[in-house]
């Protein structure tokens, strides 16, 4: 087994072919990087060989670099064995980019070339980067870059280094730090790649064998070289790098090492030759991923979200792919599961109780496409194909046969047991029912189902085509086709899934909630309702809980506020949250909706300071409390919940509940999420912080007996519950 | 212990530190070379009088770097067996180089020095010489770096200062420097600056604009605003460090802060026996110095913590202190300083500042030492204190007693 193997031709060109066996995309891994060290060494000293091409087997060039690998690394060597393999990595790649030239005069190198034939991501592009001219298929969808940023790492196998070295440190901030990614003529125009043609290994093979002794030197290792825009003590480069960490630092605040440690590799790196700068550079990666927070990203937002996307919870069923989906109800909801079901090739009947309804709910589609048309992400024929998908009618017979309803109808049980028995008798007798409610639970909506155990819930967040996660609830008596059905479906329109059991506002809005009534019980207390959102910003909140209320509307938090109290009667917790927002209903500030929330809005609903109004009726305490007092209320509100939804069973898998909290609700993404916050927190220390919370605000704090449990014994949630989940 | 006295302190004029302004035909080396030579001679310096010179300087780069002080007394009719130390502790230099030799002089180091500085701020530019804390992102996030404007603006905002109060205070400043021109008031310290031929140069304060009105100040655009809201946006970056702020006041601009200047000032500093030696009649004695490391973001706090300390030290109170120099960096700087102490306004740079006289930053907290010295002789007063923030959070003081 080898992922990468040379042919050398008659005109002395030698193709090396990347190409791992039994995945659909290239990663490199620590064998790939000895094969590919060993046949550049064998090129270079082959005298028959002028130049080399390397190129991919499969359509695309190479996703990156084997994630797992990196985690291993941690795992076995710590930062001796990544600095290590880094550095070796550094010396593959610096070997290609000298090609055997004298490093004094610079002559007798051998050219070497990239051609892509598509997508080239991290590792995936540092390579060609290496080379002395990268060449890529006119592949309008492939996509050229360094997303490493995204989970939490950044470019450490050069291509921090060339790419600034390249682009000056302003042209190449975007990629790098926001991961921007290029289709290939875009790439082309920002200087990342050369050419942009119909055959990219022929152009790559023709240029080797022309190019001359300068076309191979890199204008860093010629005499004389002058970062673009300058470097940081130049009168230029000095603006431009003030300006960088200012940038960063309020963008990220300060919460994602890997951006700050990004700048360093740029900046001490920009004042030392470029061999010193990619050991800079390998430090500053090497400590990057020994800080908890890129193993946690990764963990998240890579590897475990991916797994469930691969159906890591799916029962064993067979495949249950939906062909024809009823949605009931074409309100916000409907017509934007409507709008991604079509998207993803299912035929789609949309119901409403009026046909006017109905056919709004479908120019919902025909809107967005039109958006994109505009963006130039889709065309006409792909708006006509997607909206010939979707019927819009108020006749339920149309529903025949579907083989999945999703019912998105107004939150009453009386309506939504009506629609339920209206539609399963239509629909075929093995077709899954499921329901997007937010809030009834599910095995008493299910009790108007003639087959509960195949009726299931499947909760969408707002807005349906943004975002990322669904939750699917298991009833008392669902069944597993019915969580294979719902798992596949969310497959097909390309969500992430987590699968939950039937419980209050099941797992995400379960967590929400009290952060939410946290944030609002602080503006009761005379907390500075400033200090409160900043407080969630710099925990790596992306909304603070005021102005998230303000979105997520007031008058729903008195819906659930009322419902939650008549539910639980003297036990009821939240009066003091009810005194500040039934008082801001009361004054008819319903949040965004109503332009006047928590935050006061101009006539364009661009949201201004505070209403006034809480000064006035809570007014700030003398006393305020220290910042990570209000950090910790606000993470252990959301936190001890995500803990109690698992004791309770709610939640089966911890991977579930962190990929859920970040794709949810936005749970700070630097963290892992909730489980992997506590972890890097350790149980004994988050203990002890309950306890004080306890003690000076309340029960809600009280510590769950397994957080406790788990103190004592000195355990993670991921060494307790991480392994075993694997394994089952 | 033995005391450290001062013998004598003058300046050169304050020139706009500009490529029109009157000093920027002169060097920097020329400029100290001359204060120097006053210095000997208005006090009959022969051969090895003094230990050293100390010399504050900010911006030691280009005709500012390779150690200033040593080649300004080697262009100047000093005696060579004085040696030369450049010094930078940013706005305070100057003081820090009058502490440093009040300090030695105590110690027994020698019987006197000559210290102060120079800063030619229109021929060697504010920030020319790098500064790792403001591009390299392991400090820089380390201490949410922000600007000095930007800090001036967040003790605005922090401290409930508005631009109103702050223009107001920039107005008096303006009246009481010019006042004091008028009355002839820096005439024992001004040493004017002649060329090579004995031609004066300049002998008067040219960046004051006598007479500006508030009405004249609240139509200038508020200089941090851009770079605190927009680009790049420093104001969320202060935020950070003080999260209980949800929005930044930007009420310090061209008019209400301190002038970019080109000066220098010097001390004579000696013990006792260097007076006798010399003929020379002391004028007051350094009765304490203090130096203090604060928050670098808010960044120009440190006169409150530092008189705070320079009190404690020496068994003072605020109500000892006859007359105050708080250096003008910025209106809030001043501000602030009133508010926390609650002093009278009306004994705090009574001359003026340098939101008026403009701030040559290696020279300033000599100069301010000196102008101190004169208005506490001019009132018949005993005791003063001058203090001055410093860039990247420090603060430094010195009381002077007259004897």
């Amino acid at each position: 087994m080898t992922d990468f193997t040379m042919k050398k031709d008659a005109d002395g060109v030698a193709i090396i072919t990347w190409d791992v066996p039994g995945k659909s995309m290239n990663v490199l891994s620590e064998d790939g990087i000895r094969e590919l060290d060993a046949l550049v060494d064998d090129a270079l000293a082959d005298d028959a060989v002028k130049g080399i091409v390397i190129t991919s087997g499969k359509p695309d060039f190479a996703a990156g670099m084997d994630l797992n690998v990196l985690g291993g690394m941690k795992e076995k060597g710590g930062a001796e064995a990544i600095f290590g393999l880094v550095m070796q990595l550094h010396g593959v790649l610096r070997k290609i980019e000298r090609a055997g030239m004298d490093p004094k005069t610079l002559k007798g190198g051998k050219p070497i070339a990239a051609a892509l034939p598509g997508t080239a991501l991290g590792i995936g592009l540092e390579l060609p980067l290496s080379t002395h001219r990268i060449f890529a298929a006119d592949n309008p969808k492939a996509k050229i870059g360094l997303p490493e940023i995204m989970v939490g790492i950044f470019p450490g196998a050069g291509g921090t280094t060339r790419l600034v070295r390249k682009l000056g440190a302003m042209g190449a901030a975007p990629l790098l730090l926001e991961g921007k990614l290029n289709d290939p003529k875009k790439a082309k125009a920002a200087g990342i790649i050369d050419e942009v043609v119909d055959d990219p290994v022929a152009a790559a093979r023709d240029w080797v064998l022309n190019a001359k002794d300068a076309d191979i030197v890199k204008p860093w290792d010629a005499k004389g070289y002058k970062m673009p825009g300058g470097e940081p003590y130049s009168a230029a480069g000095f603006m431009t790098f003030v300006g960088a960490s200012a940038m960063v630092h309020g963008k990220t605040l300060g919460v994602y090492p890997a951006a700050k440690a990004l700048l360093s590799a740029v900046y001490e790196g920009a004042m030392v030759p470029f061999d010193q700068a990619l050991k800079i550079e390998a430090r500053w990666f090497t400590n990057v991923l020994m800080n908890p927070s890129s193993g946690a990203m990764i963990r998240s937002l890579f590897i475990n979200k991916e797994a469930l996307e691969k159906g890591a919870n799916r029962p064993d069923v067979p495949d249950q792919t939906v062909k024809k989906v009823g949605i009931l109800g074409a309100g916000m909801m409907g017509a934007g599961i409507a709008y991604v079901s079509a998207m993803a090739g299912i035929q789609v009947v949309l119901i409403d109780a009026k046909q006017e309804s109905a056919e709004k709910g479908k120019a919902y589609s025909a809107g967005l496409l039109d958006k994109a048309i505009s963006r130039k992400k889709a065309t006409e024929e792909k708006k006509s194909e997607v909206l010939g998908r979707i019927t819009a009618t108020t006749d339920y017979a149309a529903l025949e046969g579907c083989d999945l309803i999703v019912e998105a109808v107004f939150e009453d049980p009386g309506v939504k047991a009506e629609v339920t028995k209206k539609a399963e008798a239509v629909i075929p007798a093995d077709a899954i029912f499921a329901t997007n409610t937010s809030t009834l639970p599910i095995s008493d909506l299910a009790k108007a189902s003639s087959r509960p155990e195949q009726f299931i819930g499947i909760h969408f967040f707002s807005p349906v085509d943004k975002m990322l996660l669904v939750e699917i609830i298991k009833g008392k008596q669902t069944g597993t086709r019915a969580v294979a059905k719902a798992l596949d479906f969310v497959r097909q329109i390309k969500k992430t899934p987590i699968v939950v059991n039937d419980a209050r506002f099941f797992y995400a809005n379960r967590c929400i909630i009290p952060y939410i009534n946290e944030g609002i019980r602080m503006v009761g207390e005379g907390v500075n309702p400033t200090l409160i959102e900043n407080a969630a910003k710099m925990m790596g909140m992306p909304l603070g809980p005021l102005q998230l209320v303000d979105e997520t509307s007031i008058d729903l938090g008195v819906k659930i506020a009322k419902a939650t109290r008549s539910a639980m009667g003297d036990a009821y917790p939240d009066g003091a949250v009810d005194a500040v927002i039934f008082k801001l209903f009361e004054e008819g500030r319903l949040g965004r909706k109503s332009n006047a929330g928590f935050y006061d809005y101009d006539e364009a609903g661009k949201r201004q300071g505070f209403w006034n109004g809480l000064e006035q009726n809570w007014p700030e305490a003398n006393e305020q409390p220290e910042l990570t007092e209000v950090q910790h209320r606000l993470m252990f509100a959301q936190t001890l919940e995500a803990v109690r939804a698992l004791e309770e069973g709610v939640l089966e898998d911890i991977r579930e509940g962190d990929v859920g909290a970040i794709l949810g609700w936005g749970f700070a993404p630097w963290s892992g999420g909730p489980f992997s916050w506590l972890d890097m927190l350790g149980a004994a220390r988050a203990v002890e912080i309950c306890d004080k919370l306890t003690a000076t605000h309340g029960e809600r704090f009280k510590t769950p007996a397994l957080l406790r449990e788990m103190a004592e014994k000195g355990q993670t949630f991921y060494g307790r519950f991480g392994q075993q989940k694997q394994a089952a | 212990m033995t005391e450290a006295y001062i013998y004598d302190a003058a300046r050169t004029p304050r020139g706009k530190g500009r490529p029109d302004g009157s000093l920027h035909e002169v060097t920097s080396l020329t400029l100290s070379a001359r204060l120097l030579n006053a210095m000997k001679q208005r006090n009959n310096l022969e051969g090895h009088a003094v230990e050293d010179v100390i010399w504050g300087n900010v911006t030691q780069v280009k005709e500012q770097g390779g150690c200033l002080a040593r080649s300004a007394v080697l262009a100047s009719d000093l005696d060579e067996s004085i040696p030369g130390l450049s010094i930078n502790r940013f706005c305070a230099s100057g003081m820090e180089a009058v502490n440093l030799a009040a300090n030695q002089i105590k110690g027994g180091a020698g019987q006197a020095y000559i210290a102060g500085g120079v800063e030619m701020m229109g021929r060697v530019a504010m920030g020319s010489d790098g500064a790792a804390i403001a591009v390299d992102p392991s400090i820089a996030f380390k201490t949410y770096f922000v600007p000095q404007g930007i800090s001036a603006d967040i003790i605005a905002t922090e401290y409930g200062f508005t631009r109103e109060e702050a223009d107001a205070l920039a107005v008096e400043s303006q009246r009481r420097a010019a006042a004091a021109w008028a009355d002839n008031r820096f005439a024992k310290s001004i040493v004017p600056v002649l060329d090579q031929n004995g031609l004066t140069i300049l002998d008067r304060d040219e960046y004051m604009r006598p007479g500006t009105t508030t009405e004249d100040l609240a139509k200038l655009k508020a200089s941090f605003k851009d770079m605190g809201e927009v680009m790049p946006g420093f104001d969320k970056v202060a935020m950070l460090k003080y999260p209980h702020l949800d929005h930044i006041n930007h009420i310090h601009h061209a008019g209400n802060s301190s002038g970019i200047v080109d000066g220098a000032g010097a001390v004579l500093i000696g013990n006792e026996e260097f007076g006798k030696a010399y003929g020379l009649k002391p004028r007051a004695r350094i009765r304490a110095t203090a130096k203090i490391g604060t928050d670098p973001t808010i960044m120009l706090t440190g006169p409150v913590p530092v008189t705070e300390k320079i009190l404690a030290d020496s068994g003072m109170s605020i109500s000892d202190i006859d007359l105050f120099e708080v250096n003008e960096a910025f209106a809030s700087v001043v501000l602030r300083f009133m508010q926390a102490f609650q002093v009278d306004p009306a004994l705090v740079n009574v001359n003026g500042g340098s939101i008026a006289l403009g701030h040559p930053l290696g020279a300033t907290g000599a100069i301010i030492i000196g102008t101190l010295l004169d208005e506490l002789e001019r009132q018949d007063k005993n005791v003063g204190l001058a203090t001055l923030c410093i860039a990247s959070g420090m603060g430094a003081a010195t009381i002077i007693e007259r004897v």
